[in-house]
C-alpha cells in the first residue's frame, strides 16, 4: 500500500512538473493543480495510511492523524485561491499581450527552441 | 574602570555630522561654524582627558554589545590613541576653516562638512576602539565616508573613478583585515586589545601566525597606500584639496600605519614581520620618492611624496625595534603637520592661479610671497632640513637603518636605500619650491594669482609654526606627547633617545648631508633626468589596468546573466526544478531507501482506484494540448484523490477536496472559454526530452521521499489533540477543532488570504476586454440553447436543499465531519449552479449579494470572535462552550468556535463567488458587445 501511494504521488508530481514546464499558460495552470493534488496527498500520507476510522473523539479503534488533515484542509482551500489567481492572471495576460505564451511572446515570433 | 567621556568623543562628530547640512540654509559660514563648533567641543573634551593619559593611564570604556560574539562597545584612550585623536581633531578643525574659503559658491558646503564629520567620527572610532571588531566596523566606515569625500565633485568622472578605486582597494583590504582579526581573536582568545597586546608569545608561536600577519598587513598596506597597492592614492587627488590635506596627511592613510603601531607589541619582532613590513616600506619609500620627482601636477607630487613618507613610517615599524617604533610615531606627527600644510599651500596656489600644472606655475613669489614663505618652511621640513621638524625624525630614521640585525652582510642596503630616498625627497622638495615660486615667469595662467583670503592662510600658518617649534625646541613641545604615544605603542619601557638637534658629527648626519647635496645636484640635473625618465619608463597607469579589469568583470557578469536570465520563464522553471532534484538527490544519496516498518496489503478496490488515478493523470499530460479533454481528465484525478481521502479515513478532506474540485473545474471551464482551445505543438523533441527528464527526476525524488517516510516509524502530536479536543475545544471532530480552536489563528490568516486573493482577482478583471469566441477550437458554433430548461428546472429546487445540507454540515462540523470551509464551498457550488443554469442576469435579479461585503463580514466576524475572548480575559481566539437545553430539540452544545466557523463560512462563500461571478460577468459584457455589433 505504501509503495502504491508513493508511486502515485510520484507520478502526479512528474505529470504536474511536465505540465508546468509547458510554454502556454493553460497547461501550466493544470500542472499547478496536479501538483497541488500530489502535495496534498503527500502531506496527508505523512500521517500514515493504516487508520480505519476518522479522527473523531470517542471511536474505538485506530483513528487517523488529525494534524496533517487540518493542514491539508486549509491547503486545499488556499490552493484553490492560488489557482484562481493564476488562471485569472493568464486570462489577463492573454488579453493584454494577445498571446497565452508564458513569456508573453506574441504568436508567430516565438523561437521555442530547447537550447534558447 | 569605566570612563564615560570616551563615547561622546565619537558620538559628537557622528551626530554632529547632521548639523552642517541643517545649518546650510543660514549660509555657508553658518554651516562651517556648525562643523567647527562640533569639532572644537570634541577637541576640548579630548584635552580634558590629556593629563591622566600623560600620566601614563589607559582610559577604558566598556559596554556590552554582542558579547556572545566578542563584539563589545569598548573604547580605549592611551598615548597612541591620544596622539591620533589630537591629529584628527586638531587638523580637522584647521581643515574646516580652510575649506570654508576653498570651496566655491556652487559646492554644497553643508554636505561637505557632513561627510567630513562622518569621516572624522569613523577615524576617531578606529583609533579609540579597544575591541578589534569594533575597530573594524569603524575601519570600514572610514572607507565608505572617504569614498563620499573623494567623490565629492560627483559630476567629475575622475572624481568618481578615483573614489571607486580607493573604495575597492581599501574595501578589499578591509575584508582581508576582517579575516586577520578574526584569526587574531581566535588565537589570543579575545578581541579586546588589552588581552591581544599581552599575548605576543602565544600569537607569534601559533602556527597560524604567518597567515594572520599577512591578512592584517594586507589591510594596513592597502589603507596606507603601500606598494603594490599605492596606486589608488594619486587618483584620490581628484578630491577637493581640503579633503586631500585631511585624508592624506593625518587621517585616512595614517589608519594603516596606526594599525601597525597599535598591534606592534602583539605582532612585531619576528623575522617574518621584518621581511614583510620593512621590505614593503623600503620599496614604497623609494618608489614614491622617485615618482614624486617626475610629477608635473602639484598635488600629484605631494601624493607620491605621501606614499614615500608612509613607506618610511612602515619601514621604521618594520624594523621591529623599540627605537624604530619611537621614530615611526615621531614621523607620523611630523608628516601629518608638514604634509597638511603643503596640501593646503598647493590648494591655495591652485585656487588663486587656476592650475596645478608645474609647467605653467613659475615665479609665483612676486604674486604671493606670504604663501610662498609658508610653503618653503613646510617643504624644508619635508626635505628634512635642520631646524625643521622633518629633520629630527629623518635623522632618527637614518640612525635606525644603521642598527638592524636581520640582513647580516647585506645590512648596508638599508642605509643606502634610506639615503637614496633622502636624495629624492630633497630634490622634489626643491622642485616644489623652485619650480613654482621662482624659475622665471608664469605661463598662460587661467587667472592672475594673488594672495588668498586672510583666514585661508591661518591654518597653514598654524601648521608651519608647529613645524618650526617642533624643529627648534622639540624638548619643550613635542617631547611629552611623543613619549606618551611611543610608550603606549611599544607597550613597555621607552628606550633611551634624545630629541636634540645636534648629536655631534655622526653617520646619520653624514647621510643627511649626502641627501641634501645629492638632492640639490639631482634638481640641477633635472632636465636630463626627465628626458631619461621619459625614455626609460613607459607611462604605466595602474588605474587603467584596474578600470579594464573592472570592465571585463562587468562584461563577464553581464554575459553570465544573459546566459542564465534569457527572459524565458520555462528556462528559469527548468533550472529551478533541476536544482531541487539535484539538491534532493545529493542530500538523500547516502540515506537508506526503506525503513523497517512493514507495508500494508493492497486491496482490490484501492488498486482499481490507483489505476484510475494513474490513467487519468497520464492522459491529462498526454492530451494536454486538447485542453478541454485534458481538463476533464484532470477532474477525474481530483475525484480519485477525494475518494482516496475517504479510503484513508479522512472524510473532512474528502468533502473539501470534492467541493473545491467542482469549483475549480467550473472556473477553468469558464476561463477556457476565453482562451485558445488547443495548445499549438511547438516544443522541440529536445525540449520534450529535457522536460520529461526533469519531470521524471522530480517525480522519482518525491516518490522516494514518500516511500522513505512511510516505511519509517512514526510519532505524532496528534494524540495530544485527540485527548484535548473535547475538554479543551468542546468538539468531537478533532480536525475541525484544530482548525477553529487550537490553530484558529492560522485559519484566520488563511481566510484572510483567500479574501485577498479574491480581491486581487477582482482587480485583475477590472477593465478586462476579452475577445468573444464565436465558435470553439474546431470551428463549431456554440450551442444556441444557452440555458437548457432541464438543468434550470432541476437546479432551482436544488438550492434550498443544498443550503440545508450546508447548514447541517456547518452545525455538526464541530462534532462530525463538516465545518465552515466545507459548508461554505457547498453553498458556493449551489449558487454557482444557479448562475450556470439560469444565467447571470436571472440570478442577479433575484439574489443581489455584494460578495466583497460578504467576504469582509466573514473575516471580520472571525476576527471579532477571536477578539471577544479578550473581554473575558483570555488570550486571542480562546473558545468558550457550554451545553444548553431547548424544548423539542433537546440538549445541544454551543461554542464560540461556531461563531468563528460562521465567519469562515461567509468568507469562503464570498471569495469563491467573488471570483466566479465576476468572471462570469465577463461573458455578459462580451455578449452585449457582440449583440450590439
Amino acid at each position: 500500500m505504501e509503495l502504491l501511494v508513493s508511486l502515485l504521488i510520484g507520478l502526479m508530481v512528474a505529470c504536474g512538473v511536465y505540465l508546468l514546464l509547458r510554454a502556454r499558460t493553460f497547461p501550466v495552470v493544470m500542472g499547478l493543480i496536479m501538483l497541488s493534488y500530489a502535495v496534498n496527498l503527500f502531506l496527508f500520507a505523512m500521517g500514515r495510511l493504516g487508520a480505519e476510522l476518522p479522527a473523531l473523539v470517542g471511536l474505538q479503534g485506530q483513528t487517523s492523524d488529525p494534524v496533517p488533515q487540518a493542514l491539508v484542509l486549509t491547503a486545499i482551500v488556499i490552493g484553490f485561491a492560488m489557482t484562481a489567481f493564476a488562471v485569472t492572471l493568464a486570462l489577463r495576460a492573454n488579453s493584454e499581450l494577445d498571446s497565452d505564451h508564458v513569456d508573453g511572446v506574441a504568436d508567430g515570433d516565438e523561437t521555442g527552441g530547447g537550447g534558447q | 574602570m569605566n570612563n564615560s567621556l570616551l563615547l561622546p568623543l565619537i558620538l559628537l562628530p557622528l551626530f554632529g555630522a547632521l548639523l552642517p547640512p541643517l545649518f546650510h540654509r543660514f549660509g555657508r559660514t553658518a554651516s562651517a561654524w556648525a562643523a567647527a563648533v562640533v569639532v572644537a567641543a570634541a577637541l576640548l573634551l579630548l584635552l580634558s582627558l590629556l593629563s591622566p593619559v600623560f600620566g601614563g593611564q589607559t582610559l577604558l570604556y566598556h559596554a556590552d554589545w554582542l558579547p556572545a560574539y566578542g563584539l563589545n562597545l569598548s573604547l580605549r584612550l592611551d598615548g597612541l590613541s591620544m596622539l591620533f585623536a589630537l591629529l584628527i581633531l586638531g587638523i580637522g578643525l584647521l581643515v574646516i576653516l580652510y575649506a570654508r574659503y576653498y570651496l566655491s559658491e556652487r559646492d554644497p558646503m553643508g554636505r561637505f562638512y557632513g561627510f567630513l564629520l562622518l569621516f572624522m567620527a569613523a577615524m576617531l572610532g578606529v583609533v579609540l576602539s579597544e575591541n578589534l571588531l569594533l575597530m573594524l566596523v569603524f575601519w570600514e566606515m572610514t572607507s565608505l565616508s572617504s569614498f563620499l569625500l573623494i567623490g565629492y565633485w560627483k559630476y567629475r568622472a575622475d572624481a568618481r573613478q578615483g573614489a571607486r578605486l580607493a573604495l575597492t582597494i581599501t574595501g578589499a583590504g578591509g575584508l582581508s583585515l576582517l579575516a586577520g582579526i578574526l584569526l587574531l581573536g581566535q588565537i589570543s582568545g579575545s578581541y579586546e586589545l588589552s588581552v591581544v597586546l599581552d599575548s605576543a608569545d602565544i600569537i607569534q608561536a601559533h602556527p597560524l601566525y604567518p597567515v594572520t600577519l599577512v591578512l592584517i598587513l594586507l589591510g594596513a598596506f592597502t589603507k596606507s597606500a603601500q606598494f603594490p597597492f599605492h596606486f589608488w592614492l594619486p587618483h584620490a587627488m581628484a578630491a577637493p584639496t581640503p579633503v586631500s590635506a585631511y585624508l592624506h596627511s593625518a587621517t585616512m592613510v595614517k589608519a594603516g600605519v596606526f594599525l601597525l603601531a597599535r598591534l606592534f607589541p602583539a605582532l612585531a619582532g619576528t623575522e617574518l614581520w621584518f621581511y614583510l613590513v620593512a621590505s614593503t616600506g623600503m620599496i614604497t619609500l623609494l618608489l614614491g620618492a622617485y615618482h614624486a620627482l617626475f610629477k608635473h601636477d602639484l598635488k600629484g607630487l605631494l601624493a607620491y611624496s605621501t606614499i614615500s613618507h608612509l613607506g618610511l613610517i612602515t619601514l621604521l615599524f618594520g624594523l621591529g625595534t623599540p627605537l624604530g617604533a619611537v621614530a615611526g610615531v615621531f614621523h607620523i606627527i611630523n608628516h601629518a603637520i608638514f604634509k597638511a600644510s603643503l596640501f593646503m599651500a598647493a590648494g591655495i596656489i591652485d585656487h588663486e592661479s587656476g592650475t596645478r600644472d608645474m609647467h605653467k606655475l613659475n615665479g609665483l613669489w612676486r604674486y604671493m610671497p606670504h604663501t610662498a614663505t609658508l610653503a618653503m618652511v613646510a617643504a624644508a621640513s619635508m626635505a628634512g632640513v635642520p631646524l625643521f621638524n622633518g629633520f629630527l625624525s629623518k635623522e632618527m630614521f637614518f640612525a635606525e637603518t644603521l642598527h638592524q640585525g636581520w640582513l647580516g652582510d647585506w645590512s648596508w642596503l638599508l642605509p643606502l636605500g634610506a639615503t637614496l630616498a633622502g636624495v629624492f625627497a630633497v630634490a622634489y622638495s626643491i622642485r616644489f619650491i623652485h619650480d613654482v615660486f621662482f624659475n622665471g615667469e608664469p605661463i598662460d595662467l587661467p587667472r592672475t594669482p594673488h594672495e588668498p583670503p586672510r583666514y585661508m592662510k591661518v591654518p597653514v600658518e598654524i601648521l608651519v609654526a608647529l613645524c618650526l617649534l617642533v624643529g627648534v625646541v622639540p624638548a619643550w613641545t613635542v617631547a611629552p606627547l611623543l613619549a606618551t604615544a611611543a610608550s603606549s605603542t611599544i607597550g613597555g619601557e621607552l628606550p633611551r633617545y634624545s630629541l636634540a638637534i645636534w648629536h655631534g658629527i655622526n653617520t646619520p648626519l653624514l647621510m643627511s648631508l649626502i641627501a641634501m647635496l645629492g638632492g640639490a645636484l639631482m634638481y640641477a640635473l633635472r632636465h636630463h633626468l626627465f628626458a631619461l625618465h621619459a625614455r626609460c619608463f613607459r607611462p604605466f597607469d595602474a588605474k587603467q589596468v584596474f578600470e579594464r579589469l573592472l570592465y571585463k568583470l562587468i562584461l563577464l557578469a553581464r554575459g553570465l546573466t544573459e546566459v542564465l536570465e534569457n527572459g524565458s520563464l520555462q528556462r528559469y522553471l527548468g533550472l529551478l526544478i533541476g536544482s531541487v532534484v539535484l539538491v534532493t538527490g545529493v542530500a538523500l544519496w547516502d540515506t537508506p531507501l526503506s525503513g523497517p516498518v512493514p507495508s500494508a496489503e493492497v486491496d482490490a478496490v484501492t488498486l482499481v482506484g490507483a489505476l484510475a488515478l494513474a490513467a487519468s493523470a497520464l492522459t491529462t499530460t498526454i492530451w494536454h494540448r486538447h485542453r478541454l479533454v485534458a481538463l476533464i481528465q484532470l477532474s477525474v484525478v481530483g475525484l480519485v484523490v477525494s475518494v482516496a481521502f475517504v479510503r484513508f479515513a479522512a472524510p473532512d478532506l474528502a468533502l473539501t477536496q470534492l467541493s473545491v474540485e467542482m469549483v475549480t473545474i467550473i472556473l477553468l471551464m469558464l476561463v477556457l472559454y476565453f482562451l485558445p482551445q488547443h495548445t499549438p505543438a511547438e516544443s522541440s523533441s529536445l525540449r520534450k526530452g529535457r522536460d520529461l527528464l526533469l519531470a521524471g527526476g522530480a517525480g522519482a525524488s518525491v516518490a522516494l521521499l514518500a516511500w522513505g517516510v512511510l516505511t519509517r516509524p512514526y510519532q505524532t502530536i496528534g494524540d495530544y489533540f485527540m485527548q484535548q479536543s473535547l475538554p479543551g475545544g468542546g468538539g468531537h471532530n478533532v480536525v475541525n477543532v484544530i482548525l477553529v480552536d487550537f490553530r484558529g489563528f492560522d485559519t484566520l490568516g488563511e481566510v484572510t488570504v483567500l479574501g485577498i486573493a479574491a480581491i486581487g482577482i477582482l482587480m485583475l478583471l477590472r477593465g478586462l476586454r476579452l475577445k468573444m469566441p464565436a465558435a470553439d477550437g474546431e470551428g463549431r458554433p456554440w450551442a444556441s440553447d444557452r440555458y437548457p430548461m432541464i438543468l434550470a428546472v432541476i437546479s432551482r429546487p436544488l438550492l434550498p436543499l443544498a443550503l440545508v445540507v450546508a447548514i447541517y454540515l456547518m452545525l455538526r462540523g464541530h462534532n462530525m465531519p463538516g465545518g465552515g470551509f466545507i459548508a461554505g464551498l457547498v453553498t458556493a457550488i449551489a449558487l454557482i449552479l444557479q448562475y450556470v443554469a439560469s444565467g447571470i442576469a436571472w440570478t442577479r435579479a433575484r439574489m443581489n449579494i455584494n460578495y466583497i461585503k460578504l467576504t469582509a463580514t466573514g473575516v471580520l466576524l472571525s476576527t471579532l470572535t477571536g477578539l471577544g475572548s479578550w473581554l473575558f480575559g483570555y488570550p486571542f481566539l480562546t473558545s468558550g462552550f457550554g451545553h444548553f437545553h431547548l424544548p423539542l430539540v433537546g440538549e445541544f452544545e454551543l461554542a464560540t468556535a461556531m461563531l468563528f466557523d460562521l465567519g469562515v463560512y461567509l468568507a469562503v462563500i464570498g471569495s469563491t463567488l467573488l471570483v466566479l461571478a465576476n468572471l462570469g460577468t465577463l461573458t455578459l459584457i462580451n455578449r452585449e458587445m457582440a449583440e450590439e455589433n
